[in-house]
């Protein structure tokens, strides 16, 4: 083993080449046929995509680090399951680009946060954590309330999310702005467009409490409303073993 | 035997180019602007930079390397040519990204849910092996054989751990997600790699301990030595931790606790830091013509100060994660849920103090280590305004046999 060794030590190129070929295997072994192995995400016909409101939500949470001290994946524990809800599916979070499965529970997980709390709950906990939770230490988000949500450019985003996989429509593209304000007003003339082009299960509603204003707030209410929710997979899985 | 760096500036190139890409990578992340990927927060602008220094540090390198007057390469630079190349091929794959438009810091990963949890995984654990591990074995397999005057112990011990690191650690990064929704068979296969890992790096903290034989006396007496060897010892523990952890059932106490927080530290700041430090204090000396630092008592304090900041903040987190993780799966008589999470996250709070003072403790450290240097350098000024005759040549220690067998 020396000798070979030793003469492979006296040239650079041959190292560096050596150096990729071991270290290329496991890679290819563990992530190429995530890809190409079809069980590896479950069938979920009913699977949804973001609203262009939860997107930019989404993007807010990524934005403000929430992802640092909450998960978004209960493991196949019993404890997860009982404390969270039914365990995580590959499927939940196949138009997660990335996914925020996180690594860190300062806070609690967030998989099955969808319908859990009302939207006044999260808005008065965003403001000030310890109003509803006394010994949180989360930090207080109260500009949320304040900032206006850009939406120009929403349809921008779709279109990358497009561009990466996620199956949005031209139309879904093109009314992108519109549908971002329709879904946290109802009563305006947008609002009819969003369960049209995301199903009737889409919450419309004024999430941060303040019709005909457009905060950060409704987006990421919105998003956080959403969690767990994008398909009822997971719940039918844990029927059917149940049975 | 040394060679010089080739040219006068690309080297420039790749240190303020790299301190740069540190300051917009800092700067974005102050100012939302995040992949949220671990490890891999900076955005594709960020990311792209990057990759244009990375590809000119590894020309400078090999180009280097190719003016070495000795036929063989040393142990130390393997592990440096792998942290550069490896490195370079996780971040390209990991960072693989759409932006909104050439005008938007934001991106979209190319990569969504399991596919992007496996990718992220195999580049963050790798970027702990590559970018935190092999370029420090790169310090180690040097300055602890040339500090302590001995040759290091063994060149076979060298040659299984260098290509047992390479080639198992990239199988390691799916014991990250056990438990979760990844395929069992890709966490199985993470999980008995990261315990055969044990092999090669016990082998290289054996190898690097080993080397101190004969030479215990100056680890006693030269703080310096001293950072080296512990880092060693740390070295061995984290990854033996790093191993255990990776066992399923152990996992599922550990995952997302502040125990993963704890083994972090031991290594980064009881492996990475204290081999760093033992570095500086070595290349220092050499590096301004001097026989030995400013203060050898304030290098001895800074041992003191950093060891025990590590040990109290390791304890510390060590103590929490357990709390969290038991407490998060303790039934009472009647077959429910005994905390609920909220209590768990009020237990920590001791815990987060002792953390705070530990790392505080290790912060001062450094900044007696800076004062040290400082002075040394300026100690080194004084004197080369009196003697000015010395060439700007760097002087190699007379020679030490560095490879065993030789």
């Amino acid at each position: 083993m020396s000798e070979t060794h030793r003469k492979l030590e006296r040239s650079a190129i041959g190292f560096v080449l050596a150096i990729i070929g071991v270290s290329a295997i496991g890679g290819l072994v563990e992530i190429a046929p995530l890809f190409t192995i079809k069980e590896t995400v479950e069938a979920a016909k009913d699977m949804r995509v973001y609203t262009p409101l939860e997107v930019a939500g989404r993007n807010i949470y990524i934005r403000e680090g929430c992802y640092a001290c909450h998960s978004q994946m209960i493991r196949t524990l019993r404890d997860e399951v009982e404390r969270y809800g039914p365990y995580s599916l590959a499927v939940e979070s196949k138009y997660d680009h990335p996914m925020l499965w996180g690594s860190k529970r300062t806070g609690p997980d967030l998989a099955r946060l969808g319908n859990k709390y009302s939207d006044a709950w999260h808005v008065a906990h965003l403001i000030n954590p310890r109003h509803v939770v006394p010994q949180s230490v989360m930090p207080r988000y109260g500009w949320l309330m304040k900032s206006e949500l850009r939406v120009d450019d929403a349809g921008q985003h779709l279109a990358a999310l497009r561009a990466v996989g996620v199956p949005y429509t031209d139309e879904m593209i093109a009314n992108g702005p519109q549908d971002a304000y329709g879904q946290a007003n109802p009563d305006s003339d947008k609002a009819a467009g969003v369960s049209q082009r995301y199903g009737e299960a889409t919450n419309v509603r004024v999430f941060d409490g303040e019709p005909n204003r457009l905060t950060e707030m409704d987006a990421v209410v919105a998003y956080l409303q959403v969690l767990g929710r994008l398909t009822d997979a997971a719940h039918r899985q844990t029927a059917s073993t149940k049975e | 035997m040394c060679a010089r760096l080739p040219d006068q500036i690309s080297p420039w190139f790749v240190l303020i180019g790299y301190n740069l890409f540190c300051v917009v990578a800092a700067t974005g992340y102050l100012m939302g602007l995040t992949q949220s990927k671990e490890y891999a927060e900076p955005e594709w602008y960020a990311d792209l930079w990057l990759v244009i220094v990375w590809v000119v540090y590894f020309l400078i390198y090999l180009r280097t390397l190719q003016r070495r007057q000795e036929p063989h390469i040393y142990v130390a630079n393997w592990y440096y040519m792998a942290f550069i190349l490896v490195v370079a091929v996780l971040h390209i794959v990991n960072n693989l990204a759409v932006p909104v438009s050439l005008g938007h810091a934001k991106s979209y990963s190319l990569f969504s849910g399991v596919q992007d949890a496996m990718v992220q995984w195999w580049y963050g654990h790798n970027a702990v092996a590559f970018f935190l591990t092999a370029g420090f074995l790169g310090m180690m397999y040097y300055y602890l054989p040339k500090r302590a005057g001995r040759p290091i112990f063994s060149y076979r011990l060298s040659i299984i751990s260098f290509w047992g690191i390479t080639f198992m650690y990239m199988w390691a990064g799916s014991h990250h997600l056990h438990y979760t929704a990844l395929p069992q068979w890709v966490q199985t296969l993470g999980m008995t790699f990261s315990i055969i890992l044990l092999v090669p790096s016990w082998a290289s903290a054996g190898n690097a301990l080993a080397t101190l034989n004969g030479a215990w006396h100056k680890v006693r007496d030269d703080a310096t030595l001293r950072f080296m060897m512990v880092a060693a010892v740390f070295y061995g523990l984290a990854t033996f931790e790093g191993s255990f952890m990776a066992i399923r059932a152990v996992n599922s106490l550990s995952h997302y606790t502040d125990w993963t927080i704890g083994h972090v530290h031991g290594g980064a700041l009881g492996w990475v830091a204290m081999i760093t430090f033992g570095s500086f204090y070595a290349l220092v000396p050499w590096m301004w013509k001097q026989e030995r630092m400013y203060s050898s008592k304030l290098v001895e304090v800074h041992f003191w100060l950093a060891l025990s900041g590590t040990i109290i903040y390791v304890f510390a987190m060590w103590n929490s994660g357990i709390i969290q993780g038991l407490m998060w799966r303790t039934y009472n008589e009647n077959g429910t849920l005994s905390y609920s999470f909220i209590d768990s996250l009020v237990a920590m709070h001791p815990y987060y103090i002792a953390r705070a003072f530990g790392g505080l403790l290790f912060l001062a450290g450094a900044v007696v280590c800076a004062y040290n240097i400082w002075m040394t350098i300026r100690l080194a000024r004084a004197q080369d305004t009196v003697d000015n005759s010395k060439a700007d040549i760097p002087v190699p220690q007379p020679a030490v046999a560095l490879q065993a067998g030789e």
